[in-house]
């Protein structure tokens, strides 16, 4: 009989415990209760989900609940913006907005096993550790170094490396800018993802005869780009090259002009399917 | 209970019984979240925070509903109970009442519920027959032990990501060597006594 009393006893003190605090629970969830727009979710579901940080918020969540809270325009996701346009727009029960221009990475090196090598470097296998000793492993101070920070810091696996220098991935490339941040030598720059635009493949402000002795892949600013192009697009300054896109017209003077034969397509034509 | 006894017993709490060098408990959080420092600063303050309320709470429903109803070998069950809907309460809480805080350890919080960190602070303080300042200040300063432990190897485990070791030793392999290692370092602390 004792036993009996002492086995109800506990079960009974636990189970008005659990009883209490289960009780609590539930208060404590409807007091503490916070409201969320499901639409929030909704949207978040249709986000790539990469957290690329494209769109200027913290990730793809809290863009969801910008966009809901209408500061901020369903386009602006650079990854998924053109594709979820229409199924935000219907989810928010507005009009598509019109998506911004898609844009690309592009290298501006076309360096790689081109370059000389001034030392072997085994350090951390970065570009951002190799860039700070010694001025880098390459002999050219605007060259890729091969380290792939950029392709690290891709979300979505836009950048693959041949021949020791970063190559855009077209199929996979969104615009998003994350690569553009990581390079620590400034040599990835966005670039609207039309297939008449042009751009040079090289980022060195040195002299010609300079260039010439470090690197087979290197503007040389001769200027024949320059007086070929009919648009006016191309420049030359600091020693180098630079095509402007807006008024770059996709002639293709200036690729066969090229001694060095550095000027490429940003986006090239066997890539862009759509 | 004096001040020095309470010194005393924080100074063991954070370094000779350091709870998860030399205790070994709370190891799941200790190799599950502590790759950057920043996420192990925000668990070590959520554990620190947790253990110091949930002692507070286990305290007293030990000694206002077991001890008068001679109930104290139900203590575990009970104290599990409390322990997992004191997270879950305070989850709410933060999250209605501070979301800045909530955002920075919310995540966190879940994962506390069953850390045996937390549960074992409140048995340790049943065990030694602290009171209840004393309970507090033993869970709080064990909780600060838990936080310098997992801040210390989770920015050993950043050198770690740029160290030259064998490909075999790749993820935890290598983060249990450290975490033995630096256990081995804490346990320089035994038979530190300053009163």
């Amino acid at each position: 009989m004792e036993i009996l009393k002492g086995i109800l006893l506990a079960a009974l003190v636990l189970g008005a415990l659990g009883l209490v605090l289960g009780a609590l629970l539930a208060a404590a969830s409807k007091a503490f209760a916070v409201r969320r727009d499901e639409r929030e979710e909704k949207i978040a579901a249709l986000l790539p989900g990469a957290n690329c940080g494209g769109c200027g918020f913290a990730g793809c969540a809290a863009f969801a609940s910008a966009v809901v809270r209408g500061e901020a325009s369903p386009t602006r996701c650079v990854a998924g913006g053109r594709r979820y346009a229409p199924q935000i727009a219907e989810v928010l029960g507005t009009a598509p907005a019109e998506p911004p221009e898609p844009r690309v990475a592009v290298i501006q090196c076309s360096g790689g096993t081109h370059i000389l090598r001034r030392f072997d470097y085994v350090g951390i296998q970065s570009c951002f550790a190799a860039s700070r000793i010694a001025g880098g492993p390459t002999e050219c101070a605007f060259a890729c170094l091969g380290f792939g920070d950029c392709a690290k810091a891709c979300a979505f696996g836009g950048i693959r490396f041949e021949n020791r220098v970063a190559v855009v991935h077209h199929e996979n490339c969104v615009g998003c800018g994350k690569c553009e941040a990581a390079c620590p030598r400034k040599l990835i720059v966005l670039a609207p993802a039309r297939n008449d635009v042009r751009y040079v493949g090289c980022s060195s402000r040195d002299r010609g005869g300079v260039v010439r002795t470090l690197c087979n892949a290197g503007c040389i600013g001769c200027g024949l780009c320059m007086k070929k192009c009919p648009s006016g697009a191309i420049r030359v300054s600091d020693n180098l090259a630079r095509i402007d896109s807006a008024l770059c017209t996709g002639c293709g003077a200036c690729i066969d002009v090229c001694p060095r034969r550095i000027i490429h397509f940003v986006n090239p034509p066997a890539a862009s399917a759509d | 209970m004096t001040l020095s006894s309470l010194l005393s017993i924080s100074l063991s709490a954070i370094l000779v019984e350091n709870f998860v060098l030399v205790k070994f408990l709370g190891i799941c959080p200790f190799l599950g979240v502590s790759k950057q420092t920043s996420t192990a600063t925000g668990m070590g303050l959520a554990v620190t925070f947790v253990m110091g309320v949930a002692s507070a709470c286990t305290w007293c429903v030990d000694h206002y509903l077991l001890m008068p109803l001679n109930l104290t070998y139900m203590r575990t069950l009970a104290f599990i109970l409390v322990i997992a809907a004191l997270v879950q309460v305070v989850e709410m809480f933060l999250q209605k009442a501070l979301p800045a805080l909530y955002q920075a350890l919310g995540i966190y919080l879940p994962l506390i519920t069953t850390n045996c960190a937390v549960l074992g602070v409140a048995l340790l303080n049943v065990e030694r027959g602290y009171g209840f300042i004393e309970s507090v200040v033993y869970a709080v300063t064990a909780g600060i032990g838990f936080l310098i432990a997992i801040v210390i190897f989770a920015s050993l485990r950043e050198r770690l990501e740029y160290a030259d070791y064998p490909a075999a030793f790749e993820g935890f392999p290598i983060a249990l060597v450290t975490a033995a290692l630096l256990s081995i370092a804490f346990m320089g602390f035994q038979g530190l006594k300053v009163w």
